[in-house]
């Protein structure tokens, strides 16, 4: 049995490979030039989750909201969380102080860098928002969230152009970078109210972080510090988190 | 409709040949009157009976199935069982199921999977796989769909015919259970029942999936709140999930057993080379 290619067969086929490797090349550039490209973009889960982060950044490039629930909604009783509410000494103190001497650092690329007290945010615009908090385990609930926008603090100390992550870190040693495109996003809060109550001490307290629009593991409690930076590779293990040091994506938008 | 038979003998000779095996003999009839006339055993007029007769082996040189089909089917195999896998892996995490929105272990589950195991340690892996097997799944899925609409290869294989409904169609399957020696084994068709069930994976169950997996995304259900909201919620979207996994398992389950019962080696093989082996015995 013969099989001849065909002349057709073998041009179509050759414009095709060569349309493909050419449209491989524009994604790249693109992807670069626009900040599509996520900190953990490298290894066998690489190419995967870049296109999960890149896919979902174009299709919010209208900065839509994550849905927002009414107050009967929300979840009803003591919710139980993933993780343990930080053991250091210091922890402890501030807890018993009700975070009185706590105060959150924000440095970095930034023109007035400051420290904000617990009382000192609480002075700021306040927004409450009755959101859906799900996490990678697969459970969720929902929550009425008291804080002040990311964005405020972002303006009050003045961030660098070039500044491309917001680095966060926590007394749990649990860390993470965050995106200009969810750090200037209008739900991203510095939250310190839950429920219309403080913020209980195993969902974060004296603050954590409210990423509607990613998984729980996003949501960082207990902070203490934020840093603005064009580098989210120079922290840890160079993947941008925690997270993605302990096997999970950096992008938690899926 | 001169057909090129290369024959076994080597030399390629043209003549009138129609085997049930050929798709090209699909091409200039219509599709119901291609499948009654393949499945009856009578001589039909205007064909050459001769050429007909299955006596002769019949290795044909157009394939079951294109090359592209074949391609996409085993991608798309190896996709599937890595999402069947990285799935399981992420639903041992929290194997309770719930309806609306919230779901945790304050609030009453629907059903609570038996799982001997339940994993409360490392996720990670199986959400990363997930995601990698259900990217290559959709996009396999696309260039399959594309190509099957470009080709007809939804019209001329796998879309039931009118004729498949007739009265006359049942009662000739019918026939054909009953006396099977009298029937010509009709390879090359799917019969009504398979075609919907694979339109049905292709169109509704693989889509649905697709969707009720997007639903628990939420930085997809902040483009679009719709996808989460007609279904019921978060958790709902997480629970419909699973009920279509377990619908494609079963389908995976009969899907394999009709493999086997119609000759494994031949059909794999016919879904790996495109080509159905030469029958040992005549009918």
């Amino acid at each position: 049995m013969s099989r001849k290619i065909s002349r057709r067969k073998m041009i179509t086929s050759g414009l095709a490979a060569a349309a493909g490797v050419a449209g491989l090349g524009v994604a790249d550039y693109l992807a670069h030039r626009y900040g599509l490209i996520p900190p953990d973009a490298e290894g066998f889960y690489g190419p995967s989750n870049t296109i999960t982060y890149a896919a979902q950044r174009i299709l919010q490039m209208h900065h839509p909201l994550a849905r927002q629930f009414d107050r009967s909604q929300i979840t009803q009783g003591v919710i139980p969380v993933k993780g343990q509410v930080p053991q250091s000494a210091v922890y402890r103190q501030l807890l018993r102080c009700n975070f009185a001497d706590w105060s959150l650092n924000v440095d970095g690329m930034v023109a007035r860098p400051q420290s904000f007290s617990l009382a000192e945010l609480k002075t700021f615009p306040a927004q409450n928002q009755v959101t859906l908090h799900a996490c990678e385990q697969g459970w969720s609930f929902i929550a009425e969230w008291t804080g002040v926008q990311l964005s405020h603090i972002l303006n009050l100390v003045g961030i660098s152009q070039r500044a491309k992550y917001v680095a966060i870190f926590s007394f749990d040693k649990v860390w993470d970078t965050m995106d200009m495109f969810d750090a200037w996003h209008p739900q991203t809060l510095i939250a310190y109210g839950m429920n219309g109550n403080e913020l209980p001490a195993p969902h974060g307290a004296p603050v954590r972080m409210r990423v509607g629009r990613q998984v729980g593991y996003k949501n960082v409690k207990f902070l203490t510090h934020l840093i603005v930076t064009d580098n989210a590779k120079q922290y840890g293990k160079g993947l941008g988190g925690k997270a993605p040091e302990g096997g999970w994506a950096w992008y938690g938008g899926i | 409709m001169p057909v090129c038979n290369h024959g076994q003998d080597g030399h390629a000779t043209c003549e009138r040949v129609i085997t049930p095996n050929s798709p090209r003999l699909t091409a200039g009839y219509s599709r119901a009157n291609v499948h009654d006339y393949m499945s009856e055993s009578a001589p039909v007029p205007g064909f050459s009976v001769p050429a007909f007769s299955v006596q002769e082996s019949s290795i044909v040189d157009s394939p079951r199935h294109s090359a592209v089909v074949r391609v996409t089917h085993w991608i798309t195999t190896l996709s599937f069982i890595g999402l069947l896998v990285s799935g399981t892996a992420i639903l041992l995490v929290q194997p309770n199921l719930y309806w609306g929105e919230t779901g945790n272990f304050i609030t009453p589950s629907i059903m609570d999977l038996p799982f001997p195991y339940v994993s409360r340690g490392q996720s990670g892996w199986g959400r990363h796989l997930h995601f990698l097997c259900a990217w290559i799944s959709i996009l396999t899925g696309l260039v399959y769909v594309v190509y099957g609409l470009f080709t007809r290869h939804f019209t001329r294989n796998l879309l039931p015919s009118r004729g498949d409904f007739s009265w006359s169609s049942i009662a000739q399957k019918a026939s054909i259970r009953l006396w099977p020696e009298r029937s010509l084994k009709d390879e090359s068709a799917y019969n009504a029942v398979q075609r919907m069930t694979y339109m049905g994976v292709i169109f509704v169950l693989f889509p649905f999936m697709i969707w009720t997996g997007f639903a628990m995304s939420l930085g997809l259900t902040a483009v679009f709140p719709w996808m989460v909201n007609i279904l019921g919620g978060h958790q709902s979207a997480r629970t419909l999930h699973f009920c279509g996994t377990v619908l494609l398992v079963a389908f995976l389950v009969v899907h394999i057993a009709m493999v086997c019962l119609a000759g494994f080696l031949n059909r794999v093989g016919g879904m790996i080379t495109g080509r159905v082996g030469a029958r040992k015995e005549p009918l």
